[in-house]
């Protein structure tokens, strides 16, 4: 019997609400999103704890700037604060070399990061979850039961197929949808919401194809001017004001 | 440390399985104890008493029993199976120390030795598993 399974929930005991950034394709801004909408609460004043679980290209800390930001052994690991929030990824542990961990190691990992990080109290944990659909997202949903879920997409329709096929395993696997965020939306593009129809799941909003926001990554003053993250405060905003 | 994370996991965890099993007692306590994650025992061992809750009947006289498993590799791409001890000597310390925090970033810093590949598997011994209970 694995014994850290019993103490996860424990560990987030003193989070309230946890915001899971998911989306089945790589590249269409999951941790873009994931980054910034910890950024956007934690300066609006909130106690915020951002988790990268994506161990094969973690990258929240590249968005952010974050260097150095090592956890501190203490009954566990307590994430160091870095650009105001918790902070905690897999790249404190492997610098900046490869993983090649087969998909049941990354499960394992993950398991460890979340049964071992003291999190303390928080008002959001924002989690970028693992790409795709396979052991590490499975094994986060099932012991991250709490978690609320941002399902990203783009206007493409090679997106939109993924997409759905995200929302009918959500729906499956019963896991609560927040809605989905369309990101790299061009203003002469058709909207999206035709293609989700059938899945009773509201359309957030949308963030603009931004040509200054790769410009801005690494750097949070910049970040925080770019119209990507004004855009995705917008849409934090909307979802922190209907439940609270 | 995060010994006292793990020994708290323990706890809770044979707890839970009590209950299951309607035990009004827990006597004895069987772990195992992969070599992988290099838990310093004798750490783990007063982490373990003091994360019992203080005065519960149900985990007063309980015994620890703690079995050692050595950390045994095999490779993916050629076969070879190995001894984490053998190649655990020439790591530096703060490589040890990932490795002991999370066990599975031993891919990232040990390949095998017969053909150097990182695609090995993790057989045996990788950290702290709970094997029984006993009344
Ligand atoms: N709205 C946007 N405007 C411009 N570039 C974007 C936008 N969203 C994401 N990108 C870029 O797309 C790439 C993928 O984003 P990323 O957040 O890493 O996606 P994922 O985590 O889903 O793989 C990055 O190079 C990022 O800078
Ligand atoms: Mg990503
Ligand atoms: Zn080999």
């Amino acid at each position: 019997m694995d014994p850290r399974l019993q103490i996860i929930d424990r560990r987030m005991a003193g989070v309230r609400r946890i915001l899971a950034v998911t989306g089945g394709k790589g590249g269409i801004g999951k941790s873009s999103l994931a980054a910034t909408a910890a950024l956007w609460l934690a300066r609006r004043g909130e106690r915020v704890g951002l988790l990268d679980l994506d161990f094969c290209g973690p990258s929240t800390h590249v968005i952010l700037g974050i260097r150095d930001a090592r956890p501190v052994e203490d009954g566990g690991l307590v994430p160091a604060i870095a650009q105001g929030l918790r902070f905690m990824s897999i790249v404190h542990f492997i610098d900046d070399r490869p993983a090649p961990l087969r998909g049941q190691e990354i499960s394992n990992a993950l398991i460890e990061l979340l049964a071992i990080t003291r999190w303390g109290d928080l008002d959001w944990l924002v989690i970028d979850m693992p790409p795709g659909f396979s052991d590490p997202l499975l094994d986060a949903a099932r012991l991250l039961g709490r978690a609320e879920y941002l399902v990203v997409t783009t206007p493409s329709v090679l997106t939109t197929e993924t997409v759905r096929k995200a929302l009918q395993l959500f729906r499956e696997l019963r896991l609560p949808v927040l809605g989905v965020v369309e990101n790299m939306h061009r203003g002469d593009e058709p909207p999206l919401a035709a293609q989700l129809a059938g899945f009773d799941v509201p359309l957030l909003g949308a963030i603009p194809f931004d040509d200054a926001y790769e410009a801005a990554l690494g750097d949070v003053e910049r970040l925080a001017h770019t119209t990507f993250m004004r855009a995705v405060g917008r849409i934090v905003d909307a979802i922190t004001a209907r439940r609270d | 440390m995060h010994e006292w994370a793990l020994a708290d996991a323990v706890v809770a965890t044979a707890v839970k399985i009590a209950q299951q099993q309607g035990l009004q007692q827990i006597g004895e306590i069987n772990l195992r104890l992969g070599e992988l994650q290099q838990i310093d025992r004798e750490v783990f061992e007063f982490a373990l008493r003091h994360v019992l809750p203080p005065d519960d009947p149900m985990l007063a006289g309980v015994q620890f029993i703690i079995e050692a498993e050595p950390a045994e590799l095999r490779c993916l791409a050629c076969g070879h199976a190995w001894l984490l001890a053998e190649s655990f000597a020439a790591l530096p310390a703060d490589q040890r120390e990932a490795i002991h925090l999370l066990p599975e970033t031993v891919h990232i810093y040990v390949t095998c030795p017969a053909c150097e590949s990182p695609d090995f598997e993790i057989v045996a011994g990788r950290g702290v598993a709970l094997i029984s209970i006993g009344g």
